[in-house]
């Protein structure tokens, strides 16, 4: 087995769209490679690995000692990217029979090698493989390897292959190193589960149901006392772990973001674990989902990235404090352990979410829908006895999302789907009037949606676009401007990216408008009005 | 010889070859629409192709009067002599061999060098010019063992077996090739076809191509009909996946033979789950080594990327002229005209999809 055989795999993995037919592909890596092998994939699947001593221009380098520069310079630019360039065009030595390279050679080799010696074994490597291992190859020890899988599919993928739980694996993966054998040896049951000890982990994170049926509102409404409501933010969710063993903060799917956001993990002195909201907070108003925005996927964080926009945690639950684990404890039972924890620690940029006093659901119901703050999307309701569960268990904690925002739009392009939808048209962008000052009148498009309509709406409008096309343009064809879509959000923002000037969170199709004209749907203005209304 | 706006014209024989449009006489090298087109006067080709002219055309359209020439065999028309010469790119592909006056010119028209089960294979010619294509002439363009790639298609079948594979390929010649590939690796099971790729499929075999057992794809399904056709193999025109047509199939993988499925980003663009690297096509090393081995010292580029290939020649000493020909695209890609349609398709529209995921 070689680098050849974990090409074959991120070649199908970047090109499938069906989670479940990714899921396929890493479990027969995990069923079919040996040791040290498949470790070493697992690792380059979740982005454990990283590599610093082979530099692009390595690569730039080689290849210019093999192929002419106007040949070179001629399929750069019919391919695009660089590296696949590299991969397609290298030219194979006659007479090589050499055994392509492992993973875990590769790894070695890389690890050993001094600098000066990278470029041989490169060459060397890149002499053994195929184009389509050349690239992985090359992606790897520069560091450009793009996954087509998320390291939470890959560790889903890996539980299912299992037969383990995920969280059971969430949980001991932090205590765990490439090319993970006792992790393997405890999944095939050949050997103890691997102690994380004092090492920093991420413990799955407790999720919320939506609260829509009438008979769960009913439920709530007949026992309010036996409920507690908070805000719901809208940030990302996190859970903070400090400790001996380290700091770290923890994104949803279990993801280190600490890099990112090093001024928190300046705050983490304590030995415990939280769970909250990352928000931009500015003199303690909350701002936009856009403004976290800023702050997201960042490599390099500056500081005036940190002094423009300044993060902060509400805390919604504690975990663990010191080594004493709460989770079993009822919910009530944690807030107090939470309150008490709070003031006697009293970590900057961290405040305990508020919880909103209320006798029945009708006055939640008038608080959430008159909150003016743009980041507050709704409610969350926790049981008050509710342990803290990973995953979404039903009945214990709802989240109470307030009514959206809706306008009626003209549908304008419509795009092809992919996956199970490769055959649709179900991908469309909608407009709404502007009026200029002599009085005529253009639609702008301010949106896109592909979710919200039911099977039978999809099969409908994907015959609307085919019946009214006027224009293609590759995947996408433009539509006779006349029919009306009812599209939801949860809020609108100004944009100077959107030549309307204002770009609408999620939205969805709510209904389809065939008995109204195109004349009456909303203009633009109708939706920069909502942008003020919600900016509070 | 002179280039011309239909293509190129032979002054002393009074012959065009593979004219754009209607002509009085023609030189047919291979079927593919971007090369035959019907309601010529006097058309001269290999009898398959004459053949496939016919099938695609209909019996009225393939020319007035045609004219068969099979391999190896020589006639003269006007002082010119006219020799056709397996091309290897589909069945009764040929190259054009020329003489007069003592010198020789070879136009190629499309061509492979690799071992085609369904054509004869490319017979290089020594002459003075050689006239080629250039549809792959970049060094990225190095097309895989076809083994390579039918093995791939097989093991996803076996990996997912709830779901059909639909490979999308042009209906003449590579469909006619996926399938004898299939056969040799042991594919045994029937292969099934969309409408617009059976009528080629049934010239071929009644030309001596055996294909194995071959079904058309179920139509006039009811509504609420299951998914079918889940672990089998069938193959469409490349653009089948995208429309209504579809829908009947269990989960289908969308896969495509092509050439162009070398570069990443085209294969995403086409949102192909699969891409198989199969080219009716010489790649950048066959081009090369063709070129060396007919030892012409000229080379004229019809169409494709003429620019490398014209640089690449000046490094090895050889004159190359691009001749810019216009309306030759590549049968291998998606603008190129399509096999006549079927009723497939509108059939297709017309049927209710079980439901939409």
């Amino acid at each position: 087995m070689s680098v050849q055989a974990f090409a074959d795999l991120l070649e199908r993995l970047v090109f499938t769209p069906g989670r479940n037919a990714k899921i396929a592909l890493m479990r027969r890596w995990f069923a079919e490679q040996p040791d040290p092998e498949r470790g070493v994939g697992l690792a380059a699947l979740t982005g454990e690995l990283s590599f610093t001593t082979a530099k692009p221009s390595l690569i730039r380098d080689l290849v210019a000692t093999r192929v002419d520069p106007v040949l070179l310079a001629l399929s750069h630019d019919y391919v695009g990217d660089f590296a696949e360039t590299v991969a397609l065009i290298w030219p194979e030595r006659e007479g090589v029979n050499a055994a392509p390279p492992t993973l875990a050679e590769v790894v070695e080799g890389l690890e050993l090698a001094s600098r000066a010696e990278v470029p041989a074994l490169m060459e060397g490597w890149l002499d053994t493989l195929d184009a389509g291992g050349r690239l992985a190859l090359i992606k790897l020890v520069t560091g450009g390897l793009r996954v087509g899988a998320s390291a939470r599919l890959a560790k889903t993928a890996l539980a299912e292959w299992a037969g383990q739980d995920i969280g059971e694996i969430e949980e001991v993966w932090h205590g765990v190193a490439p090319p993970y054998l006792p992790l393997f040896r405890w999944l095939e049951g050949k050997g103890p589960r691997p102690d994380p000890k004092d090492a920093p982990v991420f413990r799955p994170l407790m999720l919320a149901h939506p609260l829509e049926a009438p008979a769960d509102i009913a439920a709530i409404e007949a026992n309010p006392n036996d409920w507690r409501a908070e805000w719901k933010w809208d940030g990302i969710r996190v859970q903070i772990t400090a400790g001996p063993g380290g700091r770290r903060l923890w994104s949803r799917t279990g993801e280190d973001i600490s890099g990112a956001f090093p001024e928190l993990a300046e705050s983490m002195d304590f030995h415990a674990v939280l769970d909250g909201e990352l928000l931009v907070v500015r003199d303690g108003v909350v701002a936009p989902f856009s403004d976290l925005q800023q702050r997201l996927n960042r490599k390099v964080i500056g500081p005036k990235l940190m002094r423009d926009y300044p993060v902060a945690v509400r805390l919604y639950d504690l975990l663990l404090d010191g080594e004493e684990d709460l989770r079993a404890l009822p919910f009530d039972t944690r807030r107090a352990r939470l309150e008490a924890w709070a003031a006697r620690h009293a970590p900057p940029r961290m405040e305990v979410s508020e919880m909103i006093r209320f006798a029945s659901l009708s006055d939640l119901s008038v608080l959430r829908d008159t909150a003016r703050e743009a980041s507050i999307e709704g409610l969350m309701l926790k049981r008050a006895d509710s342990p803290y569960v990973p995953g979404r268990v039903k009945g214990l904690w709802w989240k109470w999302k307030r009514a959206p925002l809706s306008v009626d739009a003209v549908l304008m392009y419509a795009q092809r789907g992919h996956g199970k939808r490769s055959s649709y048209y179900s991908d469309y962008t909608f407009g709404l009037w502007r009026t200029y000052e002599d009085g005529t009148r253009e639609l702008v498009p301010v949106g896109k949606a592909y979710s919200g309509f039911t099977d039978q709406e999809l099969i409908f409008l994907d015959r609307w676009v085919r019946n009214h096309t006027t224009g293609r343009f590759g995947p996408v064809r433009e539509v006779e401007k006349s029919f009306v879509l009812e599209v939801i959000f949860d809020a609108a923002q100004l944009s100077n990216r959107h030549r309307s000037g204002v770009a609408m969170r999620f939205p969805r199709i709510a209904r389809l408008r065939p008995d109204k004209p195109a004349d009456e749907a909303d203009l633009l203005e109708t939706l920069l009005g909502m942008v003020e209304k919600r900016a509070g | 010889m002179k280039v011309t706006p239909l293509g190129l014209y032979c002054e002393p024989g009074g012959f065009h070859i593979d004219p754009s449009r209607p002509v009085d006489r023609a030189i047919i090298s291979h079927g593919h629409a971007d090369h035959a087109r019907p309601g010529h006067g006097a058309v001269l080709a290999t009898p398959d192709t004459l053949a496939i002219m016919r099938a695609r055309f209909g019996e009225d359209r393939a020319g007035d009067s045609q004219q068969p020439l099979p391999y190896g065999q020589t006639i003269t028309s006007n002082g010119v002599r006219i020799t056709l010469l397996p091309a290897g790119h589909v069945l009764g592909s040929a190259q054009i061999a020329l003489e007069w006056q003592g010198s020789r010119i070879v136009i190629s028209g499309d061509y492979k060098r690799r071992r085609d089960p369904t054509c004869a294979g490319f017979v290089p010619l020594e002459c003075d010019v050689f006239v080629t294509e250039a549809t792959f002439a970049l060094p990225v363009f190095r097309h895989p063992p076809d083994s390579h790639e039918i093995r791939r298609l097989l093991d996803s079948v076996a990996l997912f077996p709830d779901r059909a594979h639909v490979v999308g390929a042009y209906a003449l010649g590579k469909t006619q090739r996926i399938i004898a590939l299939l056969r040799e690796a042991g594919w045994d099971r029937p292969i099934y076809l969309h409408g617009a790729v059976e009528k080629l499929c049934t010239l071929y075999e009644s030309l001596g191509v055996p294909l194995g057992a071959l079904l058309p794809v179920p139509k006039g399904l009811k509504r609420g009909h299951p998914p079918i056709l889940a672990g089998e193999i069938v193959i469409a025109p490349p653009s089948a996946e995208a429309t209504p047509w579809a829908r009947r199939l269990a989960d289908p993988v969308t896969c495509a033979a092509s050439g162009w499925m070398t570069v990443r980003q085209r294969a995403k663009l086409k949102g192909v789950e699969l891409p198989l690297i199969i080219s009716d096509h010489a790649d950048w090393d066959e081009l090369l080594e063709t070129i060396g081995e007919v030892r012409a010292p000229e080379i004229w580029v019809t169409h494709g990327r003429d620019d490398a290939l014209v640089h690449a020649l000046s490094l090895r000493g050889i004159r190359g002229r691009a001749l810019h020909l216009v309306g030759r695209g590549d049968e291998e890609d998606e603008g190129a005209p399509e096999a006549p349609p079927t009723g497939e398709e509108a059939d297709a529209a017309r049927m209710e999809p079980r439901s939409a995921h």
